[in-house]
């Protein structure tokens, strides 16, 4: 068995889901309105995905190769209902916050991510502390975001007061374009620490491209299927077609 | 009337990707050339019409009848699981041209939020059947019109040397698409 620590340290920062594999940008992008609501859907995902990494690792003998992604849905899918159902009858709040991306947690690029690349590969223990590391790290990173995007959209972190009042807030943030210019601030931000990082022990300029890479499809499950793409070719499975 | 107001709306005011966040990766991931940009939507416009039009029966007929509504998620994603499966094995057969451009992107479309987002939508609104499918129609349309606008604008940003190295790819194409929002939030006043 591995090093529990060194598992959950691997989900909140070498493998932050959000800001290094960068999957699961729909929910990231659509709840993180405030700090509280980024809280809730990281909690709410973290519970779906360590019950479906350890549900996968213990089932995951008697699950044939070729149909594994129909298995993972489904155990995601009955996960998902339960957290679904739990949140409605004690948090109504956060279930009217979160609306409809409740339900999308079945389709979270993370928890299908490490179903395929973890849980399916190791044991009950390991996928339970991958699933709290991947979680904590995914909470960590919508409830920074929230913050950033409360306090500058409404002057409030946690619904405490916090800017003066003389600042107004800037409404834009917390509404849609916030999201998607916040968040590409956060990973341009996080790429120049990268970039800096590995500038200094190589003491060569980083050859880092980040056109070269297909980024959502980085860290994407489905990779295994479709075989992922890069700068020339969408698609992999493409490209052996065009050969045969 | 109302429902070309839902059509219009679901095009614009409400786009799919650029105010309703569903279906981001492939939007960032699939946008690099105009050309596959298309092949993606058309793709996903097929998905989301034939996807809509079986979880509303599947829902009206099956599971409100039995008092299952509970289990809406797991219902519409084997649905839309076994429906992708199933179009894809059908245009190999049949169409093996069409299924040249559009098959490598079906896989995709099976955990893309975007097709489970707007059936759970056209649930919780309670469509008709015919609303359902305006709704998924004008949603789709949606989605293509902005990862083609996406993909036009990726084609000409990605020569640009001057660019500071941290915001290249993703972080960029971000920001872009937060422009192109704040554009599309313009198309509000459109619809009361």
């Amino acid at each position: 068995m591995m090093n529990p620590l060194r598992i959950i340290k691997n989900g909140i920062f070498t493998e932050n889901p959000t800001f290094c594999l960068v999957l699961g940008l729909c929910p990231t992008i659509a709840v993180t309105t405030s700090a509280i609501n980024g809280v809730g859907m990281g909690i709410a995902a973290m519970a779906v995905l360590i019950g479906s990494n350890m549900a996968i690792s213990a089932i995951r003998k008697m699950i044939p190769d070729e149909i594994r992604i129909p298995a993972f849905i489904v155990v995601i899918a009955g996960f998902v209902t339960v957290v679904q159902l739990l949140i409605s009858a004690y948090a109504p709040a956060l279930d009217k916050a979160l609306g409809i991306f409740i339900p999308l947690i079945v389709v979270n690029c993370i928890i299908l991510a490490r179903a395929e690349a973890f849980a399916f590969k190791n044991g009950v223990m390991d996928s339970m502390f991958d699933g709290i590391g991947m979680g904590c790290g995914f909470t960590l990173a919508l409830t920074l975001i929230g913050s950033v995007r409360e306090l500058l959209g409404s002057g409030t972190v946690f619904g405490h007061v916090i800017m003066p009042a003389v600042y107004s807030p800037a409404l834009l943030v917390i509404l849609a374009p916030g999201g998607f210019i916040t968040l590409g601030i956060f990973i341009a931000v996080f790429r120049h620490f990268q970039m800096k990082k590995e500038e200094k022990t190589t003491g060569a300029v980083s050859s880092f491209d980040g056109w070269k890479q297909l980024d959502a499809c980085q860290g994407c499950a489905l990779k295994g299927i479709c075989g992922g793409g890069n700068s020339t070719v969408p698609c992999a499975k493409e490209a052996k077609g065009a050969d045969a | 009337m109302s429902l070309l107001a839902l059509f219009i709306g679901s095009i614009f005011v409400h786009n799919i990707l650029l105010s309703r966040f569903l279906g981001n990766c492939p939007f960032l991931g699939v946008s690099n050339k105009i050309e596959t940009a298309k092949g993606m939507g058309i793709a996903v416009v097929f998905v989301i019409v034939m996807a809509s039009l079986m979880t509303w029966l599947a829902y009206e007929l099956v599971l409100v009848p039995l008092g299952l509504e509970y289990l809406y998620t797991l219902a519409f994603i084997l649905i839309i699981a076994a429906l992708v499966q199933f179009v894809e094995i059908v245009l190999k057969k049949t169409q093996p041209g069409l299924y040249k451009s559009l098959g490598i992107f079906l896989p995709l479309i099976t955990t893309n939020c975007a097709v489970l987002g707007v059936a759970v939508l056209n649930m919780n609104e309670r469509y008709s059947l015919v609303a359902s499918l305006v709704n998924a129609l004008g949603s789709s349309l949606g989605f293509l019109l902005a990862i083609l606008l996406m993909a036009g604008i990726r084609e000409r940003i990605e020569m640009n040397t001057d660019m500071p190295k941290c915001l290249r790819g993703l972080p960029i194409a971000l920001i872009t698409a937060g422009l192109m929002s704040i554009a599309f939030m313009g198309f509000s006043g459109i619809i009361k």
